[in-house]
């Protein structure tokens, strides 16, 4: 009893969220029986059921609507006021039914509305008094509903929608032919109301002409139904504790993946890399099924939309039609329920604040009736939503009054400012334009929650243009919450998961570095490309004992790793002792003895058993007191191009998608050739698949969850490789080809990926070509070393992880035996022990001992004097290239030319075999 | 002492406490709300957290969170680095784990030598015990009250 009532509950809610735009597409179509049987039939079934379960308060009031709606049907002319009745009885219905939760009805006493309902009159005045956008049409003018519903309507989903909707139901399509059989409790007749929407739903796709075509719709009805049949047939209803059970074992399992990926790093056990890189694929793939099915469209978080703008319409006296579109793009089911609030706030505050009275639109030439237009789409792993008004902008002016009248600003400060950047005040705590409080907007809360709303989910909000033609904002929402990408930072002895989406860039401070800490007084401040940013300590601000900041180690002379956090238009630097790597983590909830440390937002799980606690960046920089240093910081001026740039740092990359909306990155130089293959031309084979390329074989190595191309297509192709040994990466798509410096150097613990970087600002994954190299070409290659031939020992030096696992495996493919040292004193132990190479190759820039540095030391020792140097560089300036041939490198090559490399080290190779 | 209070202790008190030591000072936890006994390992510290909580680990893939009864009681700080025991508990769907320096028998002491808590504990004992049991074999047991040792509002005045 108590599951089907919970069943009846959920479905009466989520058919009365659906019946809200019923009632207004009624309101203006009052013609059109179609609509009204239908609300009609869905108020009888929640009194049929009601009924049933002897819920009496609310069978009354559904009784009482019931007939106010009987009397419509019968030919009465609807009104504003008889609408906002129905409304009121609908939201009593509501209400009745959250206190449903307790398994009994609540009290309260229905009686004025049920007399209202059941009045021959209507209480409230009758509509033509006000006449407000939606509303705009009279019962009787056909052509003019037309043309307001087009607009209206236009936020419904489209047709093919229909189909995912369809299946967060489990309705019997067969149940519309009976719509007005007795109503029974059990689950398959409740939905009759439901699936007997369908011919409605499809004229919403079409645009809903009605009331034109409200004879035709009969024949629409057919086929959709016949759509219905089929989506029932492929769709179950699940509940939501299920997946959430399923989503919790899934994200044990990720957990456990990790912990393998951990032992895997530590042991590089060989034989279980090839199973471990498979259980990995499955349990992403096992994941991304998951969170597929935990998926809703966004509409869903718009659906009370069109009644809060009509609402609001009549409260303002103004005209507004909401526009909607995009509706399709899904969401988590968890985020939509944190961007409701957020989207109807921007509404209200459109409605209220951005659109000009009717009066005065008119004045301006701007047609009466305003325009609010809401846009979803999917980017990457966000949905974009956009909330665009056409009324009068955010006033510059206001806001400049506004500033000096609560102090936020000085007037000098204001003077230097673009009128955008003191559009950015509107998001600051306390500050709210209207001059007066009012019942919409009002209540001195300003665009401050509406951001740390968003930003609590990991989304961002922006004001994208303000202007006499309207405000755009736009949000961008994170797909999901619970796995998301985050950064494992050290700090004394603990590590912490820092969420990527809030981290701008991981710099590396250092004296006589590009990047420097710089003190004033006691407070370091980062110079980031000609930009003050002031650099927290991490762990004094967590208070840890053993961390660095104690040690009263001035913060300047050593080398610190600082982590670039962009909160909305905050920018500070968090001094961390090491930044680990990045990872998939799974978002666990706080534990609760600890829910009152708002600086951590969760803890998760590592790979290796620990716990970690996940910092929100947002808290963090409150504790930090941002609040009141966010000023100065933003008054700060936007780097000033010139000087402070070194363009020589950037290199071509080459964008495109594989298998996830994550956008990879390669360097160009590191591809061959790109190609487009037709598919039916890439044959599986035992090994693989291959593909008759340039008169020989090329293995072709489909990139995890790259689909394979419908045969008469071209698959887009990677080629990597030498001298015929070629290897074809197939991806989705190419995107571009951008020139961007790598700013962020993280590792990354998904296989085939080296690490993340940022373009333009946004997350790329940077592919680990090596790997595919090596699995496409390791037979070969082995075979090749293996050979006659003694293969040549190369010492890699470089301080930077990033570019030895990017460069090693490609040396090896090459046919070197590489040996890596992480540092200048690295390779003169190995020198020490007495180890040989062929060659070595050093990167120029490192801490402690250089390049240079080394080379001496190297020249310096009679056993490694005639090794051959090549010196890798990310500068080019001539005084750097003599130094280094000075010091003893014999070559001298940028860093990320491969072909370049590969050319010197074969001089270099060639040279000594000569000379041996 | 009143009736319905005596009845509850009876049925604890029959059902039995899994006792755990402090130094020389005995513990008893109703054996009903004990989930497990394991040996902490991999213990994160939280920074700012209340001293009581010693910090997180996990334990097949769920998360404790732990806290050091010394720190709880206002004991000091344990002596020597021996091996230390956890008692698990399971409320409201989140583990916890109880660190103390020995775990001992289970014990069903008669519900007779039951006394309530002896007014001149320091606070911060009375704030978590519920009366002590004598018993036969000498000594006395301090009965723990999971519920109040739990609590976020009495560990942060604990702190």
């Amino acid at each position: 009893m108590d599951e089907l009532l919970g069943e009846f509950r959920a479905e009466t809610e989520e058919n009365l969220d659906r019946l809200d735009d019923e009632l207004l597409r009624f309101e203006r179509e009052p013609d059109n029986r179609e609509i009204l049987n239908k609300i009609f039939r869905l108020v009888h079934t929640i009194k049929g059921t009601c009924g049933f379960f002897g819920l009496e308060r609310l069978s009354k009031l559904a009784h009482a609507a019931e007939s106010r709606m009987a009397r419509y049907r019968e030919g009465e002319t609807v009104s504003v006021a008889g609408v906002s009745l129905i409304f009121a009885s609908l939201d009593r219905i509501k209400e009745i039914l959250r206190g449903l939760e307790s398994g009994v009805e609540p009290p309260g006493d229905d009686t004025a509305l049920i007399a209202s309902l059941l009045a021959q009159d209507d209480v409230a005045p009758k509509s033509t008094t006000v006449a407000p956008g939606p509303l705009e049409s009279s019962p009787k003018d056909g052509a003019k509903a037309d043309s307001s519903t087009q607009h209206t309507l236009s936020e419904r989903p489209p047709v093919g929608e229909l189909q995912s909707r369809a299946r967060q139901f489990f309705n019997s399509s067969d149940a519309a032919a009976k719509p007005r059989a007795p109503v029974a409790p059990s689950a398959e007749a409740e939905p009759a109301p439901r699936s007997s929407e369908t011919p409605a739903e499809k004229q919403d796709g079409t645009h809903g002409e009605a009331p034109e075509t409200a004879p035709a719709s009969g024949e629409t009805a057919e086929p959709s139904s016949q759509d219905r049949k089929r989506d029932h047939a492929q769709s179950v209803r699940v509940q939501v504790e299920t997946l959430e059970e399923l989503m919790t074992t899934v994200s044990e399992l990720v957990l456990t993946r990790n912990q393998l990926l951990d032992v895997a790093r530590r042991t590089m056990e060989t034989d279980l890399k090839q199973p471990l890189h498979r259980l990995s694929n499955v349990t992403s793939e096992l994941q991304r099924g998951i969170m597929k099915a935990r998926m809703l469209p966004v509409s869903k978080a718009w659906q009370g939309l069109p009644r809060l703008v009509r609402e609001l319409s009549l409260t303002l006296d103004k005209s507004i039609k909401l526009v909607s579109e995009g509706g399709d793009a899904e969401l988590d089911r968890q985020v939509l329920e944190f961007v409701r609030d957020p989207i109807t706030h921007l509404i209200r505050n459109a409605a209220d604040h951005g659109i000009e009275s009717r009066e005065r639109r008119r004045a301006k030439g701007k047609p009466e009736q305003a325009m609010i237009k809401l846009r979803a789409h999917t980017e990457g792993g966000h949905v974009v939503i956009e909330i665009a008004d056409d009324g009068r902008g955010i006033d510059a002016e206001s806001i400049r009054a506004k500033c000096l009248e609560k102090g936020l600003a000085t007037e000098a400060d204001l003077a230097s400012m673009g009128v955008v950047d003191l559009q950015q005040f509107i998001f600051k705590p306390g500050f709210s334009t209207a001059s007066k409080i009012t019942d919409v907007s009002g209540r001195g809360v300003g665009l401050d929650v509406v951001r740390s709303d968003v930003e609590l989910i990991g989304g961002t909000v922006e004001l994208k243009s303000s202007g006499p033609q309207g405000t755009v904002f736009v949000m961008r929402i994170p797909l999901t919450l619970a796995i998301t990408a985050a950064l494992i930072v050290q700090s004394g002895d603990l590590k912490f998961a820092l969420p990527q989406h809030s981290v701008r860039e991981v710099v590396r401070a250092q004296e006589g570095s590009d990047y420097q800490i710089e003190m004033i007084d006691d407070a370091p401040q980062l110079r980031l490309r000609g930009r003050l940013v002031p650099v927290f300590d991490l762990a004094a601000l967590l208070q840890q004992e053993n961390g660095i900041g104690s040690s009263g180690e001035p913060v300047a002379e050593t080398m610190t790793t600082v982590a670039v956090l962009e909160l909305g238009s905050r920018v500070f630097g968090l001094r961390v002792d090491d930044v680990l790597r990045t990872e998939e983590i799974v978002v666990k909830p706080k534990a609760s003895l600890l829910r009152s440390l708002t600086v951590f937002s969760g803890n998760t799980i590592l790979g290796d058993g620990s716990v970690i606690m996940i910092i929100d960046p947002a808290a963090l920089g409150s504790l930090a007191g941002l609040d009141e240093l966010r000023l100065e910081i933003e008054l700060a001026p936007e780097e000033p191009a010139g000087l402070a740039q070194e363009p020589e740092k950037t290199l071509p990359l080459l964008l495109f998608y594989a298998g996830s909306p994550a956008r990879k990155a390669v360097p160009l130089s590191l591809v061959t050739r790109l190609e487009e293959i037709p598919v039916e031309q890439i044959e599986t084979c035992d090994d693989g698949q291959l593909v008759r390329y340039r008169g020989g074989l090329m293995p072709v190595i489909f990139m995890d969850g790259v689909k394979r191309r419908t045969d008469g297509d071209l698959q887009p192709i990677l080629v990597f490789g030498e001298e015929g040994q070629n290897v074809g990466l197939a991806i989705d798509e190419i995107i571009d080809v951008v020139e961007e410096s790598l700013a962020m150097e993280i590792r990354s613990d998904t296989p085939g990926m080296i690490g993340t970087c940022l373009v333009h600002g946004q997350i790329v994954e940077v592919v680990d070509v090596s790997s595919y190299l090596t699995e496409g070409l390791g037979q070969r290659v082995m075979a090749k070393e293996s050979g006659a031939k003694r293969s040549f020992k190369v010492l890699l030096v470089d301080d930077s992880q990033f570019f030895r696992n990017m460069l090693a495996p490609l040396l090896s493919a090459n046919g070197y035996d590489v040996t890596l040292a992480a540092s200048g004193h690295e390779a003169l132990v190995l020198k020490e022990e007495g180890a040989r190479f062929d060659l070595v190759i050093s990167d120029l820039e490192m801490p402690d001992l250089d390049g240079i540095g080394l080379a001496e030391k190297v020249k310096a020792d009679p056993d490694w004097a005639d090794i051959p140097m090549i010196a890798l560089s990310s500068h080019t300036s001539p005084r750097l290239v003599a130094r280094s041939r000075a010091a003893g490198f014999s070559d001298y090559v940028g860093k990320f030319d491969r072909q370049r490399l590969i050319e010197a080290m074969q001089a270099c190779c060639g040279e000594w075999e000569a000379a041996a | 002492m009143n009736k319905e209070v005596s009845d509850a202790i009876r049925r604890q008190a029959a059902e039995g406490y899994v006792t755990a030591s402090l130094g020389d000072q005995l513990f008893g936890i109703p054996l009903t709300q004990v989930r497990d006994v394991f040996v902490p390992k991999g213990i994160s510290r939280v920074p700012l957290a209340p001293p009581a909580i010693a910090g997180l680990l996990s334990l097949r893939g769920r998360v404790v969170t732990v806290i050091d009864l010394r720190a709880r009681l206002g004991l000091s700080a344990a002596e020597s680095d021996a091996p230390r025991v956890a008692i698990g508990i399971e409320r409201e769907a989140e583990l916890y784990g109880l660190i103390a320096d020995r775990i001992g028998n289970v014990l069903r002491p008669r519900a007779e030598s039951y006394e309530p808590n002896p007014i001149n504990l320091q606070a911060k004992w009375l704030a978590v015990c519920s009366g002590v049991f004598r018993l036969d074999a000498g000594g006395v047991m301090v009965v723990l009250d999971v519920d109040s040792l739990l609590d976020a509002e009495k560990l942060k005045e604990a702190a």
